[in-house]
């Protein structure tokens, strides 16, 4: 296959690791978040519960996400991971954190020792819910680069308005998602809650939306260039659009899983929409959009990328295949059993 | 100092999570053996073993995902240079390693851990083999990306970066099958002492001592293969294979100083770093030569510019320490399956005792073996092709690197803490709590 084409197929696919992982883990970062305001013991063990058998599994998207960027787009990782270090480390410090809490906490029963790790549940998923949003804000709206390549920003510079709104914009549809699933996982007067957070959420997150395409557009005006008359832009614009009015309608119905589904594909439509307007770059640069890295320029070879083809189109419907499997087993309401954290 | 605070933060963070992975990987496999005894003699001790030894899997993973996640960043975030110029083969096998061994060992250890009562018992068995398959398979791909960077092959350097020209050279270069093998079976014998030491303090408290006498028995068979295959063939056929691809690294290790066709080997020497030199040696006179079955010459460390070799005594230690450690696992291992029969394994307190405190050592042998490996390989970063100091981060500030240092060092002593504790009050636990809750 030509180096052209399979750099564009590895922008799709990287959207595609991007968006499967905003989508299942996004849920598990929600959960976590909500679980900051859960009201008894027993909700905080449902909450736990209810991503406990899946959240690892969820987590692996994100390092396959980081592996297939290193593999099929070498500098881009090599810029946004130290670019971005401090911000990256305050991640991994969270995520070590979310990661151990679950199974710490139910080691001890005591009403000292679980607070802490439900704090630490909960703040660990809180953070890389923002900084996620703040890394894709200031990737959308572009980074200093020098001529090499090489990130010549700061970390405050990272904390610019435009970058913190998308990082609060992705904090809400996180928790969204997350009160959604919830909603599958409950039943009785907490599920109700849920529907309400839910709900809420939206709104919220609506709003936040509306701001954000508002200020990207003058921010990032690059992202609009050619929009209206690109097919694949109305495509991910009318999926997204129609998912958002879909969400609430749905909500109110009694059918658990309609509004799960529609608000996955908020998520992977919103990702579709700026990847669309982000082509063919990865890394835009800021002032000098000559500098960016793009698709072509930060490649790596045919073999590679060809390897790295045939390792996604063999490795992953067996892995969707087996997930499928796996959530199936574990559908349907929490029971607290024997077994559970 | 940039790069000696990198490769300090590289050190730190890969030896912590090197502690675990080993674990999981061992245990996963005595675990299978658990629970196909259990589940085809319909064996209620051999069940509840599974879900005993299947707890401090899950504790062991949990950790191994926590430090893990670290890793994958940490080549952009610390080595951003050398990132860009190996992305083109060295990402391929990181992402592999997601797709085909991440996903599965997550996925199904769930189902492992929480559908015990939700699936068959034949998914249930297949889950527990998916566990071990899958953090083989995890091995498998992180060990071709490390075999890469210390023999490389199926590249050209060409752009200013390695482009890759064979994946399946590129794979399996010359040092990754026997690496892989090495390092598996060190996560057999670091599992099976682990087994080990916990059945023999529960036979020493007497408590389930027919279950715990089960495992005892099932973890030395395993220890004992293990620690013989781990010297041979596997160990030697790693030195031979270093001989012949990585020869400064293997002179260092084994501490050889003229080039020469009768090469002895050191049974026990002290390394001066200074002078390269080799004080209190007992050695045996052409062991190197008869080692490696080679007649010619043997170069030594003379035949190297100072410049070219990695650092002495950081090398030619760590080496030896394993082989010595190494050499006791087989002693204890064949006095515990001798007295198997006799039943004697059982009732020896002294061989209990020995057992319980040597079951952390094989984690000490794992670090050990991976010094030399790491440390052997300096000073490249990629055996010949790129040096340590040119592949850090250029815009990454010194205060940034100490800032992740302190936080990881704090953040791992507080894990490392509570995982041992954890690790012990479940033991202490023993299997009956789980009993009590069935």
């Amino acid at each position: 296959m030509e180096l052209g084409t399979l750099q564009i197929i590895w922008f799709f696919l990287y959207g595609v690791l991007i968006a499967g992982y905003a989508i299942l883990d996004g849920f598990d970062l929600g959960v976590g978040v909500l679980h900051l305001f859960a009201k008894s013991e027993e909700e905080r063990r449902i909450n736990i519960n209810a991503i406990g058998p899946v959240w690892d599994g969820n987590e692996v998207w994100l390092l396959t996400a980081g592996g297939a960027l290193f593999a099929a787009f070498p500098p881009v990782y090599a810029t946004v991971f130290s670019g971005f270090y401090l911000a990256l480390m305050l991640v991994l410090l969270a995520l070590i954190f979310r990661a151990v809490s679950m199974e710490f906490r139910g080691q001890i029963e005591s009403s000292k020792w679980r607070p802490v790790w439900d704090l630490a549940f909960g703040l660990g998923s809180l953070l890389p819910a923002i900084l996620f949003g703040v890394v894709v804000g200031n990737l959308l709206r572009g980074i200093p680069l020098d001529e090499n390549g090489i990130f010549t920003g700061t970390f405050f510079g990272l904390l610019n308005p435009f970058s913190l709104l998308i990082g609060i914009l992705s904090l809400v549809m996180f928790v969204k998602h997350g009160a959604i699933y919830m909603v599958l996982k409950t039943d009785g007067e907490l599920k109700d809650r849920m529907k309400n957070i839910a709900s809420k959420a939206w709104t919220v997150f609506v709003v936040l939306f509306i701001l954000a395409t508002i200020y990207a557009f003058f921010e990032a005006p690059y992202l609009f260039e050619g929009m209206l008359s690109n097919a694949l832009f109305w495509l991910f614009f009318i999926l997204l659009i129609g998912s958002i009015i879909a969400t609430p309608a749905l909500l109110l119905k009694e059918n658990e899983w309609k509004p799960f589904v529609s608000s996955s594909i908020t998520i992977a439509a919103l990702i579709g929409v700026a990847a669309v307007g982000m082509f063919p770059k990865l890394v835009p640069a800021i002032g000098d959009m000559s500098r960016s890295l793009t698709i072509t320029n930060s490649s790596s070879t045919v073999p590679t990328l060809s390897a790295m083809l045939i390792i996604a189109l063999i490795g992953m419907p067996i892995v969707i295949g087996y997930t499928i499997f796996i959530y199936r087993i574990f559908w349907g309401k929490v029971e607290i059993t024997e077994e559970s954290y | 100092m940039e790069v000696l605070l990198s490769r300090i933060q590289f050190a730190m963070t890969v030896g912590f999570h090197f502690l675990f992975p080993p674990i999981s990987i061992g245990l996963a496999w005595i675990l299978i053996t658990f629970e196909t005894l259990g589940w085809r003699r319909n064996s209620e001790l051999y069940i509840q073993l599974g879900k005993f030894f299947g707890k401090l899997l899950a504790l062991t993973f949990v950790m191994g995902v926590a430090t893990g996640i670290v890793m994958e960043f940490q080549f952009g975030t610390n080595w951003a240079e050398y990132s860009k110029f190996v992305g083109d083969i060295f990402g391929a096998p990181l992402a592999a390693e997601g797709v085909f061994a991440f996903f599965l060992e997550s996925g199904f250890l769930g189902l492992y851990l929480f559908g015990r009562n939700k699936v068959s018992k034949g998914v249930h068995w297949f889950s527990a083999l998916m566990v071990a398959v899958g953090s083989t398979i995890s091995a498998f791909w992180i060990i071709i990306a490390n075999s890469w960077m210390q023999t490389p092959a199926g590249y050209v350097i060409r752009n200013g970066r390695a482009e890759l020209t064979s994946f399946a050279e590129a794979a399996f270069n010359p040092s990754t099958v026997i690496r892989f093998l090495h390092t598996v079976d060190a996560a057999l014998i670091t599992a099976a002492f682990i087994v080990a030491g916990i059945s023999a303090y529960l036979i020493l408290k007497k408590r389930q001592t027919e279950m715990m006498k089960k495992s005892l028995k099932i973890a030395v068979i395993v220890g004992f293969v293990a620690s013989v295959l781990e010297l041979f063939p596997l160990g030697h056929m790693h030195l031979v294979q270093v001989a012949e691809t990585q020869p400064a690294k293997f002179a260092t290790i084994e501490g050889i100083t003229e080039t020469s066709d009768n090469v002895p080997l050191l049974a026990f020497g002290i390394p001066d770093s200074e002078t390269r030199d080799v004080n209190f040696r007992i050695e045996i006179p052409g062991g190197i030569n008869w080692l490696l079955s080679k007649d010619g010459e043997v170069q030594g460390m003379n035949e190297f510019k100072d410049g070219d070799l990695p650092p002495f005594g950081l090398a030619f230690i760590p080496f030896h320490l394993m082989v010595y450690l190494g050499s006791v696992f087989i002693i204890l291992m064949l006095v515990s399956v001798f007295l198997i029969k006799s039943e004697k394994l059982y009732k020896t307190d002294w061989l209990l005792k020995i057992l319980i405190g040597s079951a952390p050592l094989p984690l000490l042998t794992n670090q050990l073996g991976w010094i030399t490996a790491e440390v052997g390989r300096q000073p490249w970063i990629v055996y010949n092709v790129m040096r340590t100091k040119d592949a850090i981060s250029t815009n990454v500030s010194t205060g940034e690197i100490i800032f992740s240092i302190v936080m990881f060092g704090i953040i791992y002593i507080l894990l490392f803490g509570a995982y041992l504790y954890f690790l012990l009050k479940q033991i202490k636990q023993g299997p009956e709590e789980i009993i009590k809750e069935v």
